[in-house]
């Protein structure tokens, strides 16, 4: 896939996220956005999933422009995939009918059509076991597998993924991301936020610095992260490679 | 002694040391009230009050109806307030929030006095059981509007986040997330609300509304017995509270769980 960022502005009452950004980020498949926190990356991240409106400027998708009014921003949103950082599941639902209801109440599948989807999916990626549970039963690390799974259910055009093992135990983050290559591996176009470097570098095919509300530093990842040469990306390697 | 001291609530009690709990309670009650009864000099006359045994029962039955249709109306009101009171529209945003305060803020038996004779009068409303079940439910609506206000704003932000990256519309956000939430979380406090409804409409005996004590007022005027009235009426009240009490308590274990 492809993106376009055409003067992409949001402000968050005094806190400017992101200052008029501009970039055409070339053919990818999937791409890392990294940065501080605070920087821009989530918001940057909320613009692309139809989440947030930009005060100013627009961006464009597979060239094709993503309109602001909020028929079109959900028209948007059902045909992507999110993945927050926690607390994805609804509580009151189980494992499974949290994946059926956007199939049934959204998508239009039969209830008959959306079990048998969503129960292939959890067999597929040994959630099975978990089907009948509420997400308070659930690991971190299985709730956010099943969040992974709602999202791919619908068939989206793409997936984002917001931080999505920040809340997670290191045993567990590495559950998610295993999960997270194995889509990649699938040929499934992704945009993830993280913190996790490593990841970040072996996962994705291209990589957005983003700092101070603005895209500091792009380009693929393999080239960004062995040779970066932009100072604020060198500094911030430094810091969270440290340790 | 110490059998009937317990550490930590929650923990199993024996039921050895709930008979014998339960039995000392039962003998001070049964002490206290013996005692006063007996300082009381009272010459007890049941048979006259036997007579009139159907007009207890009536207004039993009138009051459960009352309590009933009051229940209903004031969910009904109480719905639409609590969405009232989130509206984007500022001035429907602000009358629900005087409706709230006004009743919240003056005693239920003012309201019923303002509203029978001021208001139902203006608009030609004679039937004063109307104008009770309409009282009541005003009454009682102004307090499940907040409960269910509260119960619409404990869902946390990413819930309506996640409903929202999924795709579901306002109206089914409010259908298939939040509600059957605030439903599990209603229940509990709506059992209270019951229970305070049907002690509640005691106080419509002052517009004549011929309910359990107004009956029960009506039987001491005639027999002069007043306390052989006024037991029956507190036995029969409690016959209908203490079971829902109960209710309530086992459905709030039952719905208890962890988000």
């Amino acid at each position: 896939m492809q993106l376009e960022f055409c003067g992409l502005s949001k402000q968050f009452g005094v806190h400017q996220a992101l200052r008029d950004v501009t970039l055409t980020v070339p053919e990818f498949q999937a791409l890392a956005i990294i940065g501080p926190s605070g920087g821009g990356k989530t918001t940057l991240l909320r613009l692309i999933a139809g989440l947030e409106i930009p005060e100013k400027g627009h961006l464009c998708i597979n060239s094709q422009r993503l309109e602001s009014d909020e028929e079109a921003l959900l028209a948007h949103r059902r045909t992507i995939g999110t993945v927050f950082q926690a607390y994805n599941l609804f509580p009151h639902l189980t494992a499974l009918e949290n994946v059926v209801l956007p199939l049934v109440k959204v998508h239009g599948l039969s209830e008959r059509e959306a079990l048998d989807t969503a129960g292939a999916l959890f067999e597929r990626f040994q959630l099975g076991g978990h089907a009948q549970r509420r997400p308070a039963e659930l690991s971190g690390g299985q709730q956010q597998r099943v969040a992974i799974v709602r999202a791919i259910a619908i068939k989206p055009r793409f997936l984002l993924f917001d931080e999505p093992t920040s809340a997670l135990d290191p045993e567990m983050t590495a559950e998610v991301l295993d999960f997270i290559v194995e889509l990649r591996g699938e040929g499934r176009d992704l945009i993830i936020v993280t913190h996790n470097m490593g990841f970040a570098r072996e996962v994705s095919d291209y990589c957005l610095f983003v700092a101070d509300g603005e895209v500091q530093d792009s380009g693929h990842s393999s080239e960004l992260f062995r040779n970066p040469r932009n100072p604020l990306l060198v500094n911030f390697l430094a810091k969270v490679l440290r340790y | 002694m110490k059998h009937l001291v317990i550490n930590i609530d929650g923990q199993p009690v024996a039921v050895a040391a709930r008979i014998v709990s339960w039995f000392l309670v039962a003998l001070l009650a049964a002490a206290m009230f013996s005692f006063a009864f007996s300082q009381l000099q009272y010459g007890w006359e049941w048979s006259a009050i036997w007579q009139y045994r159907q007009k207890f029962l009536q207004g039993w039955l009138m009051t459960v109806i009352i309590s009933a249709a009051s229940l209903v109306a004031s969910l009904v009101i109480g719905l639409l307030t609590a969405l009232a009171r989130r509206s984007s529209f500022l001035p429907l945003r602000y009358s629900a929030l005087l409706y709230v305060e006004t009743i919240r803020g003056t005693p239920l038996l003012v309201q019923i006095l303002i509203l029978f004779y001021v208001v139902a009068n203006a608009f030609g409303v004679e039937n004063r059981y109307v104008v009770g079940i309409m009282t009541l439910s005003l009454f009682a609506g102004a307090y499940l509007a907040e409960m269910i206000r509260s119960g619409i704003e404990s869902i946390r932000d990413s819930q309506l986040e996640s409903a929202r990256a999924i795709g579901l519309t306002r109206m089914q956000t409010y259908r298939y997330i939040i509600f059957p939430q605030v439903v599990r979380q209603l229940i509990p406090p709506l059992t209270g609300q019951f229970a305070s409804i049907i002690k509640d409409s005691s106080l419509l005996s002052i517009i004549a509304v011929s309910e359990f004590t107004l009956n029960a007022q009506e039987v001491n005027a005639f027999t002069y017995s007043t306390l052989e009235s006024y037991l029956p009426l507190a036995a029969g009240y409690l016959l209908l509270t203490l079971p829902i009490s109960l209710i309530s308590r086992t459905l709030e274990r039952r719905f208890h769980f962890a988000t």
